[in-house]
């Protein structure tokens, strides 16, 4: 699938239609869908009557003679990750506790890109609850990775990074509680944008980490993911988070000069458990700045070490208490054969959730019980606060800060579930943004020895998405990332 | 600190989850892991520091979050139990309570 700007052109000047655009981006979901189970739902019915009336719109006004000016996204076919609410699809997290829930609303963001024209073709796989790093969490399968099927592609939005990467759709939506768009966007080769906690509002998401939580971006270059966040960014009176800033024009901001920037680099975070090949990637990504006329500085991001730490506290107590609300009485499944109402809720919950869920609710229930808040919860906040001046000190000396995406590339299926700690630590270089709530964006700026992409991150101050964006486009200007997967659709 | 089988009893049960056996036995070792792993934040000296609670940025903290009180649309008693697993009569019905 062509980028947005291109397509929207072509459909623009007659060249293709809404309806050819979006049928094939809906055959194409098909057709790989048998490969990586990258779709829950798809919806072709639903996408080709809207594929219609937008094209219905777009020749009346063609016919009268005027020179359509059209949303910004008019036509654009588009995957959303099945945490996310649209209505009249599925809305699953993955998970079987939500049988088969239909939301009665629209997420603020999908109302958004609707309203741009948009054209939402169906539902992607993710781990249960977006709770994992290879979506071997989902209850209906792993989404397998393009560019090699043995592979995990990523989590917990693996199916929305998945199908962005096999040129099924340009862009999707996910969602990063702790680098659940970054992680997998670095391991499928494509671009995963982080918002800062606040840009993009939260309602129809369902709830995992409160404080945490943030829906990103997937695109395959800088301006497409700028044509997205702009369209789903700002204040939403039905997300107290979200704060009264300005959104800016982001593809206006995309210029490739970045003469004078300056870019930090933690060499502390370069160490340890580093692939050496992501590694080299990175030193690479480095000098490439340096030759862009970027100034590369030294930061210390002395409480980093400690963020895997902080975030399996933080992240598993709010989801405990989010969680709590799926209980089989309003909506979704319940379990047969319970007598009396306990029953039934425990019941349905054992039934309902996987491992890794009830582990993280069990693990987030035990630190925030009696006599041990403080010990846990508390103390894992006041870290938090130490790394958040970690960052504003850093953010004095640079305007982003550089670090591989993921530790290694793609893994095998199977590798690390059985150890969950070890899988844990493939967040080490995300999870710091979230609980600082700074925007960050994974950019692909390598492939393995074994033919697997690399990600670079960078982290921004709060609100500088247009400056990570315009990093993003400037290395990509000059490194071009023009590798495919095999199976790339068209 | 090590989380025995029975702590793990005790947490599901403040949870809401009917573990199995097999269960427990997989999660004390795992979830022990976790906590041992987790504490090495006790070396930190955070007695100077404030916990991060509340917005994570200046001005999500400015923002103004109240509004009028006006009634609004709701989604109505229809669409509200359109979901449920067991309605009646207009409610949610649920396994008894008592006993």
């Amino acid at each position: 699938m062509e980028l947005i700007l291109n397509l929207r052109d072509r459909i623009v000047r007659g060249e293709t239609s809404v309806r050819a655009t979006v049928e094939a981006a809906v055959d194409a979901a098909e057709k790989l869908n048998e490969t990586l189970n990258a779709f829950l739902e798809i919806d072709r019915e639903g996408a080709l009557n809207r594929a219609d009336k937008i094209g219905a719109q777009l020749s009346s006004v063609t016919n009268a003679g005027e020179t359509p000016s059209l949303p910004s996204l008019t036509g654009i076919p588009i995957a959303i990750k099945d945490n996310i609410c649209v209505r009249g699809m599925q809305t699953s997290c993955g998970s079987r506790i939500l049988g088969p829930y239909h939301p009665p609303y629209n997420a603020t963001a999908i109302d958004r890109l609707l309203n741009a024209g948009a054209v939402v073709i169906g539902k992607t796989n993710c781990d249960e609850f977006a709770m994992g790093s290879s979506n071997e969490n989902s209850a209906f399968g792993p989404v397998k990775n393009p560019w090699d099927t043995s592979r995990v592609p990523g989590g917990s939005s693996g199916g929305s990074a998945a199908a962005v990467a096999a040129g099924i759709v340009p862009v999707a939506l996910g969602s990063d509680t702790g680098g659940s768009v970054r992680q997998p966007a670095s391991l499928c080769g494509v671009i995963g944008l982080k918002p800062t906690y606040g840009r993009v509002s939260r309602y129809g998401l369902v709830a995992f980490g409160s404080s945490l939580d943030q829906i990103g971006v997937f695109a395959r270059n800088a301006t497409d993911a700028a044509l997205i966040l702009q369209t789903i960014s700002g204040r939403d009176p039905h997300d107290a988070t979200t704060a009264d800033v300005a959104v800016p024009d982001y593809t206006h901001e995309l210029k490739n000069d970045i003469q004078g920037m300056r870019i930090g680099v933690s060499h502390a975070l370069l160490g340890e458990g580093l692939d050496e090949e992501v590694r080299v990637a990175i030193e690479k990504a480095i000098d490439a700045y340096k030759d862009l006329g970027a100034e590369i500085v030294d930061v210390d991001l002395p409480h980093a070490k400690y963020a895997i730490a902080v975030y399996y506290i933080i992240a598993t107590a709010e989801a405990s208490s989010n969680l709590a609300r799926y209980d089989g009485v309003r909506y979704g499944f319940r379990a047969e054969e319970a007598p009396a109402l306990r029953d039934m809720y425990r019941k349905t919950r054992d039934q309902g959730f996987g491992a890794e869920v009830k582990r993280r609710i069990m693990l987030g229930t035990y630190v925030l019980s009696a006599g041990y808040y403080d010990a846990y919860y508390l103390k894992a906040q006041k870290v938090r606060m130490l790394l958040r001046q970690d960052f504003a000190n850093a953010f004095a000396k640079c305007d982003a800060v550089l670090t591989p995406t993921s530790p290694t590339p793609a893994f095998k299926f199977g590798e690390k579930m059985d150890d969950p700690l070890a899988m844990y630590l493939n967040d080490i270089y995300t999870v710091t943004a979230n609980l600082a709530g700074v925007p960050g964006i994974s950019v692909p700026c390598a492939l393995s020895s074994q033919g697997l992409p690399i990600g670079m991150q960078l982290l921004g101050p709060y609100w500088s998405e247009a400056t990570l964006l315009r990093l993003t486009s400037a290395y990509q200007t000059a490194h071009s990332f023009t590798a495919r997967p095999e199976i790339f659709a068209g | 600190m090590n989380i025995t089988e029975a702590d793990i009893e005790k947490i599901a049960q403040l949870a809401h989850l009917d573990i199995t056996d097999g269960e427990r036995k997989m999660f004390a070792p795992q979830i022990s892991e976790i906590v041992t792993y987790v504490e090495q934040l006790e070396a930190i000296d955070t007695s100077p520091v404030e916990p991060a609670l509340g917005g994570l940025t200046r001005e999500g903290e400015r923002t103004e979050s109240s509004r009028p009180d006006v009634v609004e649309p709701s989604l109505g008693q229809k669409l509200a139990l359109d979901q449920a697993p067991d309605p009646a009569s207009g409610h949610f019905r649920v396994p008894k309570v008592l006993g």
